[in-house]
């Protein structure tokens, strides 16, 4: 009998907790967004336990499509980090108060 | 229903070890002053999700998440980690806002209990149990099954991701240019940085040599750019 999925679920809760606490805490820009990753993945853990808890597929196709929305969110993510940085020689997010470029 | 059933031992301990790779990894990426140490600590978390996927029969994702997380998303934060030079250390006890970390703990808390609690009272999974369709490994492979939910269910939505990876390839390529001081009065177009003009190069160069006299021509309202922009420019040509 393989584990349970509610402790997967309450991992996967965890998990999402500490990545939030860290989104909330963290001021560096590239720590918040290694802060989002560990957001998803736990979602991306969720997903997959209710494919296997309901039988369904589905559950593991949605992860897939979060794996590649989460490669489009990096990707533009870290140009616009490197973009500010051009601009501001810093990450910290408490720095960042300006739209004017 | 889920505290009758009990796991085997080498299911428990896999479950067990991963839980604390996990757990490990994502206090590190929360805790560490360092980015580096951070991004490595992610890929910690990251491979335990994907021992977690393989004991959860899914095969495909846990290479997926092996090679396209470990392997090329956390490639990119420690490369742009790198490109910056942001890699010193952060002070981490300094707090900025007086209360943010215990209403922040507060926060998550009461986020964890609701959900927990929801899961509890919902009996952690509702809903029937799929019968017909797309079934996890119902006689075949994870991969037979997920290709074929992907091609054939989800497949208009597998068509929208090569548009959204396209849309943040361009968008990339958009952000990380150089901006050109001749071209920031075109409202778009020149500005995909598709258009091949010679003279363009010399004028992002001189931008970076010599701020000040390209100033002139630009646009009133990129007069505060040049002001602010040998700071930076400069560190990172030295790099």
């Amino acid at each position: 009998m393989s584990v349970p999925g509610a402790w997967y679920l309450v991992l996967a809760a965890a998990l999402f907790t500490v990545g939030a606490l860290g989104l909330l805490i963290r001021r560096n820009v590239l720590v918040m967004f290694m802060c989002i990753e560990l957001m998803l993945n736990a979602a991306n853990l969720t997903f997959v336990t209710f494919a296997r808890m309901l039988g369904d597929i589905g559950g593991q196709v949605i992860v897939f499509f979060v794996l590649v929305v989460a490669a489009a969110e990096v990707v533009v993510g870290l140009g616009i980090v490197v973009a500010i940085f051009r601009r501001r020689a810093e990450t910290s997010a408490d720095d960042l108060h300006v739209l004017k470029g | 229903m889920l505290g009758a059933v009990h796991p085997t031992i080498p299911d428990a301990a896999t479950f067990a070890v991963s839980a604390a790779v996990i757990m490990g990894g994502a206090l590190g990426v929360i805790s560490s002053r360092n980015p580096v140490h951070a991004a490595l600590s992610l890929v910690m978390t990251l491979f335990g999700v994907a021992v977690l996927f393989i004991e959860q029969q899914a095969d495909f994702l846990a290479v997926v998440q092996i090679i396209v997380y470990a392997g090329a998303i956390v490639v990119l934060f420690l490369f742009v980690i790198m490109f910056l030079g942001v890699d010193r250390r952060e002070n981490v006890a300094f707090e900025p806002l007086r209360g943010q970390r215990p209403l922040a703990l507060l926060l998550v808390a009461i986020v964890l209990g609701g959900v927990l609690a929801l899961g509890v009272s919902a009996d952690w999974a509702t809903g029937a149990k799929a019968v017909a369709g797309a079934r996890t490994a119902g006689g075949h492979s994870n991969v037979y099954a997920l290709g074929k939910a992907v091609f054939t269910t989800y497949l208009f939505a597998f068509e929208a991701t090569a548009g959204l990876l396209v849309i943040a390839v361009v968008g990339a390529v958009v952000l990380a240019r150089r901006p050109k001081m001749g071209e920031a009065a075109g409202p778009d177009g020149g500005d995909l940085g598709l258009v091949d003009d010679p003279e363009a190069e010399p004028a992002g160069l001189e931008l970076v040599g010599a701020p000040g006299m390209a100033s002139g021509e630009a646009v009133p309202t990129e007069e505060a750019v040049p002001t602010e922009e040998p700071v930076p420019v400069e560190e990172e040509v030295s790099r």
